[in-house]
C-alpha cells in the first residue's frame, strides 16, 4: 500500500492526506491543494485509506473515521 | 486439422477513449480514472536496468516540471516487477542524482500493455516497445508514438506535441510542420466557396484560400 506501511503506520503521503482531513470533510481536489500531492496520488491514496477504514466517502467529499482521526491526531 | 488464425489485437486509436486500467505501480495501485482532469503521458519501455531506457527515464524526469506546468502527468510501464522498478529508480538516483518522480506500472500479466498494443512481436515477444500515449484531460487518446527498441525517444517532440494539442484546443486552430510555441498557426480551411472567396481579406497571412496562417 502506498499510504499505509505494512506495520499499519501511514507513510509520509498517507500522513499528509490524513492531516488534510483534520479540519473536516474535503474533496480529493481540496486535499491535493492543501497537501501538495498530485491529484492522481490523492485519488489513489483515498481509495486505500477508505479500504483500510481510516476514511469514508460522502458524495465527492472524504472524512476521517474515528480510527483515522485517532491516527491523524497522533501524527 | 483446424487452422489457428493469428488474431491482431485491436489497438487504441486517436480520438477514442483510452482503455481503462487498474494497475500496480511504484506509487501504489493506480486507475486510469485517477488522472481525470489532467493530461497523461502513458509510456512503455522494454526493461529496467537497460541503457537506452535509463537515458529515457532521466530525460522524462528532466521534462517533468515542464509537463506539470502544462497540467500533464507521466506514467511509465514495463513488464518488470515493482521490486525491479524500485531497485532501478533507486539505482538511477544513486548513480546519476536524478530522482524519478512519476509512477511506473509493473505490468507482469501484460494486461495494460495488451490493451494498449505495446508488445510488438516483430521487435520482441516478451518486452514492450517504446510507446507514448498522450491522453487528454477527458481521457481521450490524442497522440500515439511508437519507437523501436534501439531508438530513445525525443523529449522535445513530446513537449512540442503537448503544446501543439493544447494550443489547437484552446484556439480552434491547427499547427504547421515543425511548429513551435510562438510561431504562426494554421487557420482551419473554409468549407464553402463563399468563405474561400472571403479569406483573402480577413487579415491572415494568405498563401492561398486553403492555407492561411495567423499569429495568436
Amino acid at each position: 500500500m502506498a499510504c499505509i506501511s505494512p506495520d499499519g503506520k501511514p507513510t509520509a503521503s498517507g500522513g499528509r492526506m490524513l492531516a488534510a482531513l483534520k479540519g473536516g470533510p474535503r474533496s480529493a481536489e481540496e486535499i491535493a491543494k492543501s497537501s501538495g500531492l498530485p491529484l492522481f496520488r490523492v485519488r489513489s491514496g483515498l481509495r486505500e485509506l477508505t479500504q483500510a477504514g481510516l476514511t469514508s466517502a460522502k458524495g465527492d467529499k472524504y472524512e476521517l473515521s474515528p480510527e483515522g482521526k485517532k491516527l491523524a491526531d497522533s501524527l | 486439422m483446424e487452422e489457428v488464425k493469428e488474431q491482431t489485437p485491436s489497438l487504441p486509436r486517436l480520438g477514442e477513449p483510452a482503455p481503462p486500467f487498474e494497475a500496480v505501480t511504484t506509487h501504489g495501485v493506480i486507475k486510469l480514472e485517477d488522472y481525470k482532469g489532467s493530461w497523461l503521458i502513458l509510456f512503455s519501455h522494454p526493461a529496467d536496468f537497460t541503457p537506452v531506457c535509463t537515458t529515457e527515464f532521466i530525460a522524462f524526469a528532466e521534462i517533468y516540471p515542464e509537463l506539470q506546468k502544462r497540467g500533464v502527468e507521466l506514467l511509465g510501464l514495463s513488464v518488470d516487477s515493482v521490486s525491479s522498478h524500485i531497485a532501478w529508480v533507486r539505482n538511477v538516483e544513486e548513480k546519476t542524482g536524478v530522482k524519478i518522480p512519476f509512477p511506473i506500472i509493473a505490468d507482469l500479466n501484460k494486461e495494460v500493455s495488451t490493451a494498449y498494443g505495446m508488445v510488438h512481436p516483430g521487435q520482441s515477444k516478451t518486452e514492450t516497445v517504446r510507446c507514448v500515449f498522450i491522453i487528454d484531460d477527458k481521457q481521450i487518446i490524442r497522440a500515439i508514438l511508437y519507437y523501436p527498441l534501439t531508438t530513445g525517444r525525443n523529449m522535445d517532440e513530446i513537449l512540442r506535441i503537448i503544446d501543439a494539442l493544447q494550443t489547437s484546443d484552446a484556439n480552434a486552430v491547427a499547427t504547421p510542420a515543425n511548429w513551435r510555441p510562438g510561431d504562426k498557426v494554421v487557420v482551419p480551411p473554409p468549407n464553402t466557396q463563399e468563405m474561400a472567396e472571403e479569406r483573402k481579406n480577413q487579415g491572415y497571412e494568405y498563401i492561398d484560400w486553403y492555407l492561411c496562417k495567423k499569429k495568436l
